[in-house]
């Protein structure tokens, strides 16, 4: 059995040795360059465009603009399942290029040349001329009378509100002797700053436009470049490559459409789009920053009489993911800590701003850094111990949702707890860190976090599988769920060589996706890939199986019921007889001139389920305070993620998510200009991504209870582990020093404000 | 791809100084970590480039005959860090340029470049003017020398006429012997970053180690060039060795320093962390010296 067990990833040694080819070594060394060009205001109508210096420098083939789109196809961006309901399909307002602009860094106009530098030249050289409006970036003063409208469909900027109401919150809240407690919490802008920015390239055959992209979502994003250019869908053929990570930003349409577009008006010559660092910043997505209001009143026995939440989320200036994310996070709040009267509601706003998407946890990162700083705040409050008090009030084992039907089967968060507490030294560190005085103090700090797996029952949840045997008995197993980076390709192996009963090395999944020959699939995000590509493996393999033993059994004249395959071979069970290896029944299978067969299986599972997946992070810092620094000294996520399909690449897995968390918590922001809505720091060396340097060493431990609506026991891991990290950062220098930094990134600057503020410097 | 015009190669430094002449407005390029970097953000997309990075008479670490310490201007941040000379006589310039960016940047930026490119924030530069550090330039005219803080003119520009480049830096004996220092830089995170502010200070104390009989500081970062505080300085020399006395030095750089208010940090923040900093690098520079702070 190789499910459960270390295997080496399958895709390790080409990455090591530098042959894994990704979309750049892919692409003919013929292609023109497409450069876009972005806006220099936030808001407002491109008037006209003077293209004719940029046209004059040798090498330009030829720059486009907004007025050069004669057709106006509006396309959504999000790489959700498309619905065949209109009232539930996203919102269609992109264009490839636009004369609306609604944020600094809007696509405009887009340079073709035959070579980066004169593309670069073409790009400085392009005059543009607008008619300004005003422009608004924060949340909650878009969302005021007479602010900047930046959709006309959308009064107040609101793209959409969503409540939910359970029990009497204003009944609740009366009943005598009870602790309100009340804060504000705030998340960044941030990016996703996966090592490989998006490129992709397009070219033409016959009618026909194929696109290789560096993407989570083959199949979504045939569907969208048909969308944005007004085509049949089965005129665009997908191809993805191996790609250099995606975090969710790549689980979004990005420059596809625009790509294929130029490759059109261009007669179909190959042209390749490869974004800019700094424009990867502004002009891809971003993280969602939300601004989160949460009221608590709490009993004197620790538990909760009523809970309020409003979710602030900005969306910037076009909709991709829109309200899901806000709405992700804000479903999470009555789940996580039960109480019998809440009042949630999240609202998702329209800014002059960068482009908010999908990232790594899809909202529940922003939702656990409000609800986990302000659980430390109630705990403070009322004088409870702050795990004790979390153990007290978290989800119960038992609990169904109501929606989702997710139930929580086992006692993940009391087992999560124990096991990351156990791993860092908890209780003798939090009693030893009590009371310090001086510069330098100490402190350790807990968040725990809510994830699902999957997107049922919101969206579609569908995975197809294809299995090919070859002659010698080794396979080809296709899926439409990606290789991303996190070793999905490698649980594939181990699940399909476990249930067809062949060696590993007999396995071979295809790892590239192209939408004309792979099986449909929707691809990654909703840290999905390993749970619902496991009900088709099974699925398919389980028919591969039966189709095999049925022609074993014309082979040896044996009952099917009394075969089985094992080890790559077939074998009798009743007396445990190897009759013949695969590779002997392939051979003869497709050679036979009596009976000649090509046996493969191809197989749909639609998965209605869904899992939860929770666990929790410790973190332990050493504060300076004089100089406003925190210095992480260690952490540990624990996780039920269920089985693990490979315990080595589910450790590295959560390293990093971890790593992302880290820079959450710590250092990351996107900055914009107030004067200009400009983004300042959109670069690798103004943003703080945090370095190797930053880290201590990572540990993570699991609680392995098998989910039981799983093909494999397994689930959720991808997301889960970015989504505690950073309030657990944030209650560790809460404890060191006794002041809460409800603004994330727990940073230099904010310290210094807090320390001011709280009389410590 | 890089949008260069052209690429000359210089042989020697004399070789390069016709080079510079017959194209006067070519850029010098030698490890190029800054200059190619900014000539992909187009600031200097198309120029001509001069590389003097083949120049080996212009690498190493050596004492000058009257015991100056001599640093080619082409020694990367690596080899300065490992250098003996330096380690023995002015380790904090190792330790500071140990600082700079990343490995790979550390093997290819080299003190001459993080000089000429006249930024305030150089993990070199603060050190270098705490040290009284002498800039060697090499022009049409000959060779002529200059303290450190007169080559910082402006924001990003430096005292390099045509012609010229810069061949060496020079740690005079006077300016290091006796001395011991520390450097902090203050970043938002530990590795692959620019300072928020840089802060190299030394002490000189005496034989008995009770009296600081001088203290030099500068700052990067704490204005629009690289600094020193020469009314802390005044008020630390010939004062006994104390935290009272430190707190005091520490707490005067207010009255030299002028950091500005932008959008990486505040003009108050910067402050308060170059106070801290003074207080810290004079508190571990006594400490290298010998000296012992009583509480």
């Amino acid at each position: 059995m190789y499910v459960g067990k270390k295997v080496t990833r399958v895709d390790a040694y080409d990455k090591v040795i530098g042959r894994t080819k990704y979309t750049d070594d892919l692409c003919d060394k013929s292609a023109y360059i497409a450069r876009v060009v972005h806006s220099t205001i936030a808001h407002g109508r491109v008037v006209s465009i003077d293209t004719s210096e940029a046209e004059k420098i040798p090498g330009v083939v030829k720059v486009f603009t907004c007025f050069d789109l004669k057709e106006k196809h509006y396309f959504p961006t999000a790489g959700h399942p498309w619905s065949t309901d209109p009232g539930h399909q996203d919102v269609a307002d992109r264009l490839v290029l636009t004369e609306e602009v609604r944020f600094y860094g809007d696509d405009i106009a887009a340079v073709v040349a035959e070579d980066e530098v004169s593309a670069a030249q073409a790009v400085r050289a392009v005059k543009v001329e607008y008619e300004e409006y005003p422009f608004v970036l924060d949340v909650q003063e878009a969302m005021k009378d007479g602010a900047p409208q930046i959709h006309e469909e959308y009064p107040n900027n609101i793209l959409k509100h969503t409540s939910i109401r359970k029990g009497n919150y204003e009944e609740a809240i009366k009943e005598p002797g009870l602790t309100k407690i009340e804060g504000w919490y705030d998340t960044p802008t941030v990016q996703h700053c996966h090592i490989e920015n998006f490129i992709c390239y397009a070219e033409m055959e016959g009618d026909r436009i194929t696109v290789v992209a560096s993407t989570q979502i083959p199949h979504i994003v045939r569907r969208v470049v048909g969308q944005a250019l007004g085509i049949a869908w089965g005129k665009v053929r997908i191809i993805k490559p191996y790609i250099g990570g995606g975090f969710g930003n790549k689980q979004d349409i990005l420059y596809e459409p625009l790509c294929a577009w130029l490759c059109m008006q261009l007669g179909g010559h190959l042209v390749k789009l490869d974004v800019p660092r700094e424009d990867t910043f502004v002009s891809n997505r971003v993280r969602h920053a939300i601004r989160s209001h949460i009221i608590s009143w709490v009993r004197p026995d620790g538990t909760y009489a009523a809970r309020k939440l409003e979710a602030y989320s900005d969306q910037g200036a076009y909709a991709s993911h829109g309200h899901s994310i806000a709405a992700k996070g804000a479903g999470a709040f009555p789940q996580l800590y039960p109480c019998d009267n809440v009042e949630a509601d999240a609202y998702t706003v329209f800014t002059n701003k960068s482009v908010a998407g999908a990232m790594r946890g899809y909202g529940i990162p922003q939702a656990m850094w409000a609800v986990e700083c302000h659980t430390e705040d109630v705990a403070a409050k009322l004088h409870i111990d702050p795990v004790e008090f979390r153990r007290k009030n978290l989800m119960p084992v038992g609990y169904i949702d109501a929606f989702s039907k997710n139930e929580l089967y086992d006692d993940t968060f009391n087992q999560c707890l124990d096991k990351a507490m156990e791993t860092i030294d908890y209780k003798r560190k939090f009693k030893e860190y009590q009371n310090q005085t001086g510069d330098i103090r100490r402190g350790i700090g807990v968040a725990v976090f809510w994830y699902n797996t999957a997107v049922w029952p919101i969206s579609l949840e569908t995975s197809s599988c294809r299995m090919v045997l070859n002659q010698d008995g080794s396979l080809q197993v296709q899926l439409g769920e990606t290789e991303i980076g996190q070793g999905a390709d490698t649980a594939y192996t181990q699940m399909t060589a476990d249930v067809l009963g062949v060696p590993l090395e007999d396995v071979h999944v295809v790892s590239c996706q192209d939408t004309d020959v792979t099986p449909f699939g929707t691809g990654a995000y909703a840290s999905r890939q390993t749970y619902t590509a496991g009900f088709s493996i099974r699925q398919t393999a389980l028919l591969l199986k039966e189709r095999i033993l049925k022609y074993a059994h014309e082979l040896t004249r044996m009952p099917p019921y009394n075969l089985d395959i094992a080890d790559g071979s077939i074998v009798r069970t009743t007396d445990g007889r190897k009759l013949m290896t695969l590779g002997e029944l392939s051979t003869e299978a497709l050679y036979s001139l009596t009976n000649s067969q090509h046996l493969s299986a191809e197989s749909t599972a639609q998965i209605k389920s869904n899992a939860y997946s929770f666990g929790c992070t410790i973190a332990e810092v050493e504060v300076d305070i004089p100089m406003c620094k925190v210095k992480l000294i260690d952490i540990v996520n624990a996780h039920d993620a269920g089985t693990l399909i490979n315990p080595a690449l589910a450790e590295a897995q959560v390293h990093g998510g971890m790593s992302m968390g880290i820079g959450y918590g710590m250092s990351e922001r996107l900055i914009f200009d107030k004067k200009t809505g400009r983004a300042l720091n959109n670069n690798l060396l103004d943003y703080k991504l945090s370095t190797f340097m930053d880290h201590p060493r990572l540990k993570a431990v699991f609680a392995e209870n098998t989910e039981p609506t799983s093909a494999f026991g397994t689930k959720a891991l991808g997301e889960p582990p970015a989504c505690s990290v950073a309030p657990a950062i944030r209650n560790a220098v809460y404890q060191a020093t006794g002041v809460g930094v409800n603004d994330a990134p727990v940073n230099p600057h904010n310290l210094f404000r807090r320390f001011t503020e709280e009389g410590l410097i | 791809m890089y949008d260069i015009k052209a690429l000359y190669e210089a042989e020697s430094i004399e070789h390069a100084v016709k080079l510079l002449a017959e194209h006067p407005e070519a850029q010098i390029i030698a490890g190029g970590s800054d200059v190619l970097v900014q000539m992909r953000e187009g600031k200097r997309a198309g120029k001509e480039l001069v590389s003097i990075y083949g120049l080996d008479e212009m690498r190493g670490v050596s004492f000058e005959a009257d015991g100056a310490i001599r640093i080619g201007s082409l020694t990367s941040f690596s080899h300065i860090t490992r250098d003996p000379i330096i380690k023995e006589h002015i380790n904090v310039l190792g330790e500071a340029v140990d600082m700079v960016g990343g490995p790979q940047i550390r093997n290819i930026g080299t003190i001459g470049g993080n000089t000429c490119n006249g930024v305030t924030s150089a993990d070199s530069a603060s050190t270098l003017h705490a040290w009284d550090a002498v800039v060697e330039l090499t022009g049409p005219n000959g060779v002529r020398r200059i303290p450190i803080h007169d080559f910082y003119i402006r924001a990003g520009v430096v005292d390099l006429r045509p012609g010229e480049l810069q061949t060496a830096i020079i740690i005079p004996k006077a300016s290091y012997e006796g001395y011991k220092g520390h450097y902090i830089k203050y970043a938002m995170r530990n590795a692959m970053d620019i300072a928020t502010t840089g802060c190299s200070v030394n002490v000189k104390l005496s034989s008995d180690k009770m009296v600081m009989e001088d203290v030099r500081i500068a700052y990067g970062v704490a204005g629009p060039v690289p600094m020193r505080a020469p009314q802390a300085e005044e008020a630390a020399k010939g004062k006994t060795v104390s935290g009272g006395n430190v707190k005091a030095f520490a707490e005067t750089v207010l009255k030299d320093i002028n950091p500005r208010d932008s959008w990486r940090a505040s003009k108050e923040f910067r402050q308060h962390i170059a106070v801290v900093l003074a207080e810290r690098a004079l508190r571990e520079s006594i400490r290298l010296a010998g000296g012992v702070i009583d509480e």
